[in-house]
C-alpha cells in the first residue's frame, strides 16, 4: 500500500499550491484528481487552452492559472489525474480508482481541496431535459469547446453566471435573455462592505461591474427582480416562466435553460469523516469548522479552497499553502528560510477575501431557492417533492429520520442535491434556526463504485 | 417531583421494543417505550429486512416459523404490508461438497420434524434465479421465506403502536433502573418514571441494562455491513445467500441490490459510531459478483454498518431475569431478529402478563450467559 506523507484530492487552484508547497519542501505527496489535466473547475483544460483564441476568449482571469499548474507539474509531487477518491476511512486509509485500477493508499495528512458545487436551487421543472447549470455548460466550454447552437437564456445571479455570459459573447455564443434573481434590497446595505471592498479590491470589483456593462448590452433582453421560475415542457424544455417582485408573469420559449444560484463548499468528504461543520449565514452555506491553517476537528484532515468556504481562486491559492506549512511544521519537516512565507500567504489571503462580504451580500440567494413550492421536485433521484417531504416531516424529527421514511438523499447523488433543500424545509417547518438542523449523515461511499472495483480489493492484501 | 406512571417500560425503540409494546398496549397495558437516539435509529434501520427462516439454528426454527405465518399476514397485525414479499430464500452451492452440506442440513431438519427446506437442483435454481453464474450446482430453498422494506416495517409498528396508545419517548436514555416497591424506578434524563414492569430491548446495549440490574452477562456485538447498488431493472426475486460464502443478495422493490450477509465493520458503542471498512467488503463484493457475473458495472451508491447485540452463541436472549423480577429480556438478535419481530414482542408480552407463553424459549435463557 502506498504511504505518502500527504495526499491532496483535488487539483485546483488550493491541491496545486498546496502541492508545490509541500513537494518543494521534500514531503512525498500525491494528488488525487478526477480531471485528466489539473486546474480545477476555474482553469480546467488551461494547458490545452493556453496560447489559443478559446484561451484568450475565456479571459485574464483564466490564463494566469497557467503559471500555477506549471509550477505543480514542476512540484516532485505524484499527480494522478483522472482518478476518484471515493471513500476515505477514520484511519485515513483512502480508496481511489483510476486508470490503472483500485487502490488503496495510506497518507499521514489529508488535505480536502474539493472546492465548491453549485448551490442546489430547485424550481418547478429543473428536472426537465435541457435545463442545465451554468457550471456544468462552463465545462462544456472549456473541454470540448462546445458552444450551444441557439441562443441561451440565462436564469439566476452570481459572478459565475456573468462570467459564463461573458465568456459564451466572446465565443461566439449568444445570450438569448437574462433572467436576473438578484434580490434588489441588501445592496444599499451592502453601501458600506461595499467602500470597503473597492478600497481593497478595486480591480475584481471593476471587472465584475464590465462583466455586468458586457451582460446588459448583449444580452437580447435583460429582466431583473425574478422572483420566481418554472421550466415549461414535457418531455424537454420548451420554455421558462418567470415572475418579477413586480408580479409581472411572462413565458418566452428556450430550448436550453441554464441555471446558477451561486456556489457552496463541497463538504461531503469532509462531513464524511466527522469533520465539525457550521452554518454561515454570510454565504447561507455550511462551512467546515477550520481553525486559521485550514485544520479540521479531525487529526490528520486539513481543508483549503473553496471547500473551506467560498473565497475564490486567489484565497484558494493562500490557503492551499498555509495548510501546507501547516503539515510540513506538523511533521516537523518545515524547511529553514520559511519565516516570512506565512505572513506573506495571509496578507495575500485577506486581499484576496476583502470584497467577498461584498459579493456575499449583492449575491444573496432569493428565498425560494432554498423554500421551494409545494410541486417541485427536491430529490431527483427518488422523485420526492416539497409536498412529500412536508408530508413526512409532520411526523418524523430531522433529516436522517426523514431519509429513512421517504428515501429522500438515498440515490446516486447521495443527497448532494436535496440536502440544503431537505435542512432548509426542517427548518422552516420546526422554525428552527439553519445552524440547528443537522444535514444528512454522509454514509460511505463518498462517490458511486462500480462493484467490480470493490471486488477488486479483496485481492489486497490487509493492511495492517 | 412525581415519578411519571407506566405499567410497563421498553428501553429501545427499535422494532423488538416497537413490537412488544404493541403487543402489551394490545393487552391493555399502559406503555411507555424509551428510545435514546429515534425509532429505528440502530440495527431495525440498518438491516437488510430478510424474512428467513432457512439455515436458521435448530433453536430457533420454531419460532421463526410461527414467525413466518405472520409475515404473510402481517397487515394484520399493523395495518401495511411493510413491503414483505415472500419471494423465497435460497442457499447456492457452487460445487458437490457444498451441495451435500446442504443436503445434510434438509436431512437435519427433516428429522426434526420441519419441512420448510428443500434441496433444489440445478435446473429449479436457473428456473428461480436465471442470472445465477452457471457454475452453480443447486441449493436450498424456503419458499415462504422473503424481504420486506425495513423502514416501511418500523412506520407501520410505530404508528400502530401509538395507535394502540404506546408513549415513545425519542432522544431520552435510560440511565438506571432501581428496585422499587413491587416495581422499578426507571431513571432516564428526562425525569424518573415509575412502572411495574422492564422490557429490556436495548439490542447493542442490552448487556449495558443487565448490568444496571445486576445481572452480569457475556455479550458482544456486531457491525454487519451492507451495500446498496443504483436502482436496476428487475431481475432477481427470492433472497440469495451461498454455502460457501458470507453473502447475502437481494434486490429491493425501488430496484437497488441490497448485499449483505455478515461482514464486519467496527464499530464503538460508546459514541454508537459504526464504520463501513471496504477492504472487508470487497469479499462481499467478490462473492456478489462470483455469483451473478452480469453486476459487475453496476454502482454501489451506499454502504453502512449496523450495529447489534451478539452473545457468544449468537442467540438472542429473551425471557425473565433470572435475578430482577419484573425485567424482561428480547436482545442480542445477532444479526438476525428482522424475521422474528411479530412473534418475540408477544411471547414477552405473555409473559409480563400471564406469567407464561406457550412458546418454549429455553434456549433463549438469559442464564446462560450468566458471568
Amino acid at each position: 500500500m502506498l504511504k505518502p506523507d500527504l495526499l491532496i484530492v483535488g487539483a485546483g487552484p488550493a491541491g496545486m499550491s498546496a502541492a508545490v508547497v509541500a513537494a518543494r519542501a521534500g514531503l512525498s505527496v500525491m494528488v488525487v484528481d478526477e480531471q485528466p489535466t489539473p486546474g480545477g473547475q476555474i482553469w480546467r483544460g488551461i494547458e490545452a487552452n493556453a496560447g489559443t483564441a478559446r484561451g484568450r476568449a475565456l479571459g485574464a482571469p483564466y490564463l494566469s492559472g497557467l503559471a500555477t499548474v506549471r509550477a505543480f507539474r514542476e512540484s516532485g509531487a505524484v499527480y494522478w489525474p483522472s482518478t476518484r477518491v471515493w471513500q476515505i476511512e477514520p484511519t485515513l486509509r483512502t480508496y481511489v480508482t483510476g486508470p490503472d485500477g483500485t487502490l488503496m493508499i495510506q497518507p499521514s495528512a489529508i488535505l480536502i481541496a474539493t472546492g465548491a458545487q453549485e448551490r442546489p436551487a430547485p424550481f418547478r421543472g429543473w428536472t426537465l431535459p435541457g435545463v442545465m447549470t451554468v457550471g456544468a455548460a462552463q465545462i462544456l466550454l472549456k473541454a470540448p469547446g462546445t458552444v450551444p447552437a441557439a441562443p441561451v437564456w440565462i436564469a439566476g445571479c452570481g459572478p459565475l453566471a456573468l462570467l459564463y455570459a461573458h465568456q459564451l459573447v466572446r465565443l461566439g455564443g449568444a445570450v438569448a435573455g437574462f433572467l436576473d434573481t438578484r434580490m434588489p434590497a441588501p445592496l444599499a446595505g451592502a453601501a458600506r462592505l461595499a467602500a470597503g471592498a473597492v478600497l481593497r479590491s478595486g480591480r475584481e470589483l471593476a471587472k465584475g461591474a464590465y462583466w455586468y456593462a458586457d451582460l446588459h448590452r448583449r444580452a437580447g433582453r435583460y429582466v431583473r427582480g425574478v422572483v420566481d421560475l418554472q421550466a415549461l415542457g414535457t418531455d424537454r424544455v420548451e420554455g421558462v416562466r418567470y415572475r418579477t417582485a413586480d408580479g409581472r408573469v411572462e413565458e418566452v420559449e428556450t430550448s436550453l435553460l441554464l441555471i446558477h444560484e451561486g456556489v457552496v463548499p463541497e463538504l461531503h468528504t469532509a462531513r464524511s469523516l466527522g469533520c465539525q461543520t457550521r452554518w454561515h449565514a454570510g454565504q447561507a452555506a455550511y462551512v467546515p469548522v477550520l481553525n486559521e491553517w485550514g485544520e479540521s476537528s479531525v487529526p490528520g484532515i486539513l481543508v483549503a479552497g473553496d471547500a473551506a468556504g467560498i473565497g475564490g481562486a486567489e484565497a484558494a491559492i493562500q490557503r492551499g499553502r498555509l495548510a501546507a506549512l501547516r503539515i510540513l511544521s506538523r511533521l516537523g519537516r518545515l524547511p529553514a528560510g520559511q519565516e516570512g512565507a506565512e505572513a506573506a500567504c495571509r496578507k495575500a489571503l485577506a486581499r484576496a477575501l476583502a470584497p467577498r462580504a461584498f459579493l456575499d451580500r449583492i449575491f444573496m440567494p432569493r428565498e425560494n431557492v432554498f423554500l421551494p413550492d409545494d410541486d417541485t421536485i427536491v430529490c431527483r433521484c427518488e422523485e420526492l417533492r416539497v409536498r412529500d417531504l412536508r408530508g413526512a416531516l409532520s411526523c418524523s424529527v430531522g433529516a436522517n429520520q426523514l431519509k429513512a421514511f421517504t428515501r429522500a438523499g438515498m440515490g446516486p447523488c447521495q443527497g448532494r442535491q436535496c440536502a440544503y433543500t431537505v435542512a432548509s424545509l426542517i427548518a422552516n417547518v420546526e422554525a428552527r434556526p439553519m445552524g440547528d438542523v443537522e444535514p444528512f449523515r454522509v454514509r460511505p461511499p463518498l462517490k458511486p463504485v462500480r462493484l467490480c472495483d470493490v471486488a477488486s480489493l479483496a485481492e489486497e492484501a490487509a493492511p495492517p | 417531583m412525581m415519578a411519571s406512571q407506566a405499567t410497563t417500560a421498553v428501553i429501545g425503540g427499535g422494532l423488538h421494543g416497537l413490537a412488544c409494546a404493541l403487543a402489551l398496549a394490545v393487552r391493555g397495558q399502559d406503555v411507555v417505550v424509551f428510545e435514546r437516539s429515534w425509532v429505528g435509529r440502530r440495527a431495525s434501520g440498518a438491516t437488510a429486512a430478510g424474512v428467513r427462516t432457512l439455515g436458521r439454528d435448530p433453536a430457533e426454527i420454531a419460532l421463526s416459523l410461527v414467525a413466518l405465518e405472520r409475515w404473510h399476514r402481517i397487515a394484520d397485525l399493523v395495518g401495511d404490508d411493510c413491503g414483505f414479499h415472500g419471494s423465497g430464500q435460497i442457499k447456492v452451492a457452487e460445487n458437490p461438497a457444498e451441495m451435500e452440506s446442504l443436503a445434510e442440513r434438509a436431512r437435519l431438519t427433516r428429522d426434526m420434524g420441519f419441512d420448510h427446506e428443500e434441496l433444489i437442483d440445478a435446473a429449479e435454481l436457473r428456473r428461480l434465479v436465471p442470472m445465477i453464474s452457471p457454475h452453480c450446482v443447486g441449493g436450498l430453498v424456503a419458499r415462504r421465506d422473503g424481504a420486506a422494506d425495513p423502514h416501511r416495517t418500523i412506520a407501520a409498528f410505530r404508528r400502530t403502536a401509538e395507535g394502540c396508545g404506546v408513549t415513545i419517548r425519542e432522544g431520552i436514555a435510560v440511565t438506571a433502573l432501581e428496585p422499587d416497591a413491587g416495581g422499578w424506578r426507571v431513571v432516564t434524563d428526562a425525569g424518573t418514571w415509575q412502572v411495574r414492569h422492564v422490557v429490556n430491548a436495548a439490542g447493542a446495549w442490552g448487556g449495558h441494562v443487565c448490568r444496571m440490574i445486576g445481572e452480569p452477562i457475556r455479550f458482544g456485538y456486531k457491525a454487519s455491513m451492507v451495500f446498496v447498488t443504483e436502482r436496476l431493472t428487475p431481475m432477481i426475486r427470492p433472497v440469495v445467500s451461498a454455502a460457501g460464502r458470507t453473502l447475502s443478495f437481494k434486490q429491493s422493490s425501488q430496484g437497488t441490490l441490497v448485499i449483505g450477509g455478515g461482514l464486519q465493520g467496527s464499530a464503538d458503542l460508546k459514541t454508537g459510531v459504526t464504520q463501513v471498512d471496504f477492504h472487508a467488503l470487497a469479499k462481499g463484493a467478490q462473492s456478489a459478483r462470483a455469483l451473478f457475473p452480469a453486476i459487475g458495472t453496476v454502482q454501489v451508491v451506499r454502504a453502512w454498518a449496523g450495529l447489534e447485540g451478539a452473545p457468544a452463541d449468537l442467540l438472542p436472549v429473551i425471557g425473565p431475569s433470572v435475578r430482577a423480577p419484573g425485567i424482561f429480556h428480547m436482545f442480542g438478535f445477532s444479526g438476525h431478529g428482522f424475521e422474528l419481530v411479530p412473534v418475540v414482542g408477544e411471547i414477552v408480552a405473555d409473559w409480563i402478563t400471564r406469567g407464561r407463553s406457550s412458546h418454549d424459549i429455553g434456549a433463549f435463557d438469559v442464564a446462560r450467559l450468566s458471568l
